[in-house]
């Protein structure tokens, strides 16, 4: 077989192969939209979930999406935040460091079941709070915190060392510098992160399965008092998410529209997560260009 | 009398001040980020080790046998606990999966970086990026909605099984696996791609005697890193492989991982009791996989470094 055929056999080879890959994805979101758009109603993102009858909506569920995923952020972004900056700017070449970076990477490529059930452990049954939001969220914090970290210090790194030599000229101080100018010209790339990381958060089942619980409370939308178990701010409550409830009715929902139901919140949570990644890159780049004056 | 500019001079400055208290913040995240790892790898460890120390279940039996029935005591009154089957499931889907993600995700990363134009490149990429984005119980969802019912009128059995988990796998490591061997293609120096093509070699003979040569310990890492999200996988494999904690007899017969043993059990069985020890056990085993995955990621690093 001549080279220039067979150049060309596996050519075509690898086009068949990337095109095969585009299929997969456009089947896939195809499967979903198309089996759960015709669900998605008013009455279906806001209902309350149903367990036995059919026609139940996903209302407390997504609710419960949302609000852990504001409070993981609220959680991870400080500590990230900090640890990024530690990264990038004040590690020293030494064990502790290398120790440190290999705790992170661990820690990312931690199954995330372990990592619920380590949530579970500690807030659950030693700490017994029960399941709840606040279980659920500091498990999650655990899941994202590597992640944001490792993203933040890359932002910070990307910024050129002649910002920071021209704070030093100025005789501020490294965390100045750090704060006021080289944070400043990161914070695209860390929203762009940021926005990416809850995108998973959002999506995230495993790890909550045991911390913030199985079961959605009827809350009442009409009382916001945060200590009040009714209320929709209280962080001891069990709180079912949308990932949870999708798992749940697939393993052992008795519902007689499961199937329907989950095709509906499936296709919710895609289309959450192609927003969160369309405003990953809106955000990132209008912040871009508003803090660089590039046009 | 002090003299002031030297006592100006010499005390710490509001600047020196704040940046010290700026660096303990820094060290305070860090430390509380290690704090974690380490207390997750001792609250597991220690709950994972009391099947052994607690129940005298022996290690050898626990790791080699075929029969996981926590709450049955056999002949010695021992509960019988072989974590065999979950442990074959688990690597059966692992292997499986990265077998067949691993052309598909080099074929689609030599596309990108070789073959494409600038806007193939774009489009896949994104195809990529959310690929990655969707989530682990909606893969599982539309694993059990289409997968399922594929394997079963095609290659028969009740269509759960290490088959259709491995599927199930497949889509979600592919993403993983493609953007390593994307960034470890890139990196291999310009000059090996064209030094190879001035001796006019075909391209094809360019990507495969030089390109995926020389970035192979790149390409390594990422199966490597595909086979621990594999490995740790839990909702989406739970759905699809039909979770019987039995010897799997085949690709289409029911059979369960460690995670999806997790994931029924840790609800179902009560603290502190045989039974629910031995799931901290499994999960005991799926933190040291997870560390040893890596580990040998580090040593193929270091191996690369040095060629």
């Amino acid at each position: 077989m001549g080279t220039k055929l067979q150049n060309n056999i596996a050519i075509t080879i690898i086009r068949v192969i990337a095109a095969l890959v585009v299929l997969i994805l456009v089947l896939l979101l195809g499967k979903i939209l198309i089996a759960g758009v015709p669900h998605i109603s008013w009455h279906f993102l806001t209902a309350p979930s149903q367990s036995f009858e059919s026609g139940g909506g996903i209302g407390v569920q997504l609710f419960n999406s949302i609000y852990l995923l504001v409070l993981t952020l609220i959680i991870s972004f400080p500590i990230s935040l900090g640890a990024g900056i530690f990264l990038s700017e004040y590690a020293p070449k030494n064990f502790f460091t290398a120790v440190v970076r290999m705790s992170i990477e661990v820690l990312s490529s931690l199954p995330s079941v372990v990592v619920g059930l380590f949530g579970f452990l500690l807030f659950v049954v030693q700490f017994q709070m029960g399941f709840s939001i606040l279980s659920g969220a500091v498990a999650l914090t655990f899941f994202n915190l590597p992640l944001l970290t490792r993203n933040i210090e890359e932002s910070l790194r990307a910024v050129p060392n002649l910002q920071r030599e021209a704070g030093m000229a100025l005789g501020l101080s490294k965390w100045r510098t750090v704060t006021k100018i080289i944070l400043p010209e990161a914070l695209p790339g860390i929203i762009t992160g940021v926005v990416l990381g809850a995108g998973r958060v959002f999506g995230e089942a495993a790890a909550l399965i045991y911390t913030a619980g199985q079961s959605a409370t009827n809350i009442d939308f009409g009382n916001w008092n945060p200590f009040n178990s009714a209320s929709p701010l209280n962080l001891l409550r069990p709180a079912e998410t949308l990932a949870v409830h999708i798992w749940k009715i697939n393993s052992e929902g008795v519902m007689p529209d499961a199937a329907a139901v989950s095709a509906g919140s499936s296709a919710v949570l895609i289309i959450a997560v192609l927003i969160f990644n369309l405003l990953a890159r809106v955000l990132g780049n209008s912040l871009y260009r508003k803090l660089t004056a590039t046009k | 009398m002090e003299d002031p500019i030297k006592s100006k001079i010499q005390s710490t400055s509001k600047e020196t001040r704040q940046d010290i208290l700026g660096r303990c913040l820094t060290y305070l995240c860090i430390g509380l980020i290690v704090a974690i790892v380490l207390s997750i790898f001792i609250f597991v460890a220690s709950k994972g080790i009391a099947t052994f120390t607690v129940n005298k279940a022996s290690l050898w039996e626990f790791l080699t046998g075929k029969n996981w029935n926590p709450t049955v005591t056999d002949a010695s009154g021992k509960p019988q606990l072989g974590a065999l089957p979950m442990i074959t499931g688990s690597f059966g889907v692992t292997i499986l999966a990265v077998i067949f993600a691993t052309p598909f995700a080099i074929g689609t990363a030599l596309y990108m970086t070789e073959v494409s134009s600038k806007k193939g490149e774009k489009i896949l990429q994104s195809v990529i990026e959310l690929l990655v984005g969707i989530p682990s119980v909606v893969y599982g969802f539309i694993g059990l909605s289409v997968i399922v019912p594929f394997v079963r009128t095609h290659f028969g059995g009740s269509g759960y099984g290490i088959l259709s988990g491995s599927f199930v796998l497949f889509v979600m490591v592919l993403p993983t696996v493609t953007s390593m061997t994307v960034d470890s293609l890139r990196a291999v120096p310009r000059y090996y791609k064209e030094a190879s093509l001035a001796l006019g070699a075909t391209r094809w003979q360019t990507i495969y005697k030089v390109l995926l040569r020389s970035a192979t310990s790149g390409i390594l890492t990422a199966i490597i890193f595909g086979m621990a999200r594999a490995f740790g996988e839990a909702l989406a494999v739970q759905m699809v492989i039909g979770n019987a904690a039995i010897m799997p007899k085949g690709l289409l017969s029911s059979a369960s991982t460690l995670t999806s043993v997790l994931t029924m059990g840790i609800g179902n069985t009560v603290m502190g009791t045989v039974g629910n020890n031995a799931l901290w056990s499994l999960a005991l085993i799926l933190l040291l996989m997870s560390l040893i995955f890596n580990i040998v990621v580090r040593l193929i690093g270091r191996k690369g470094r040095m060629d």
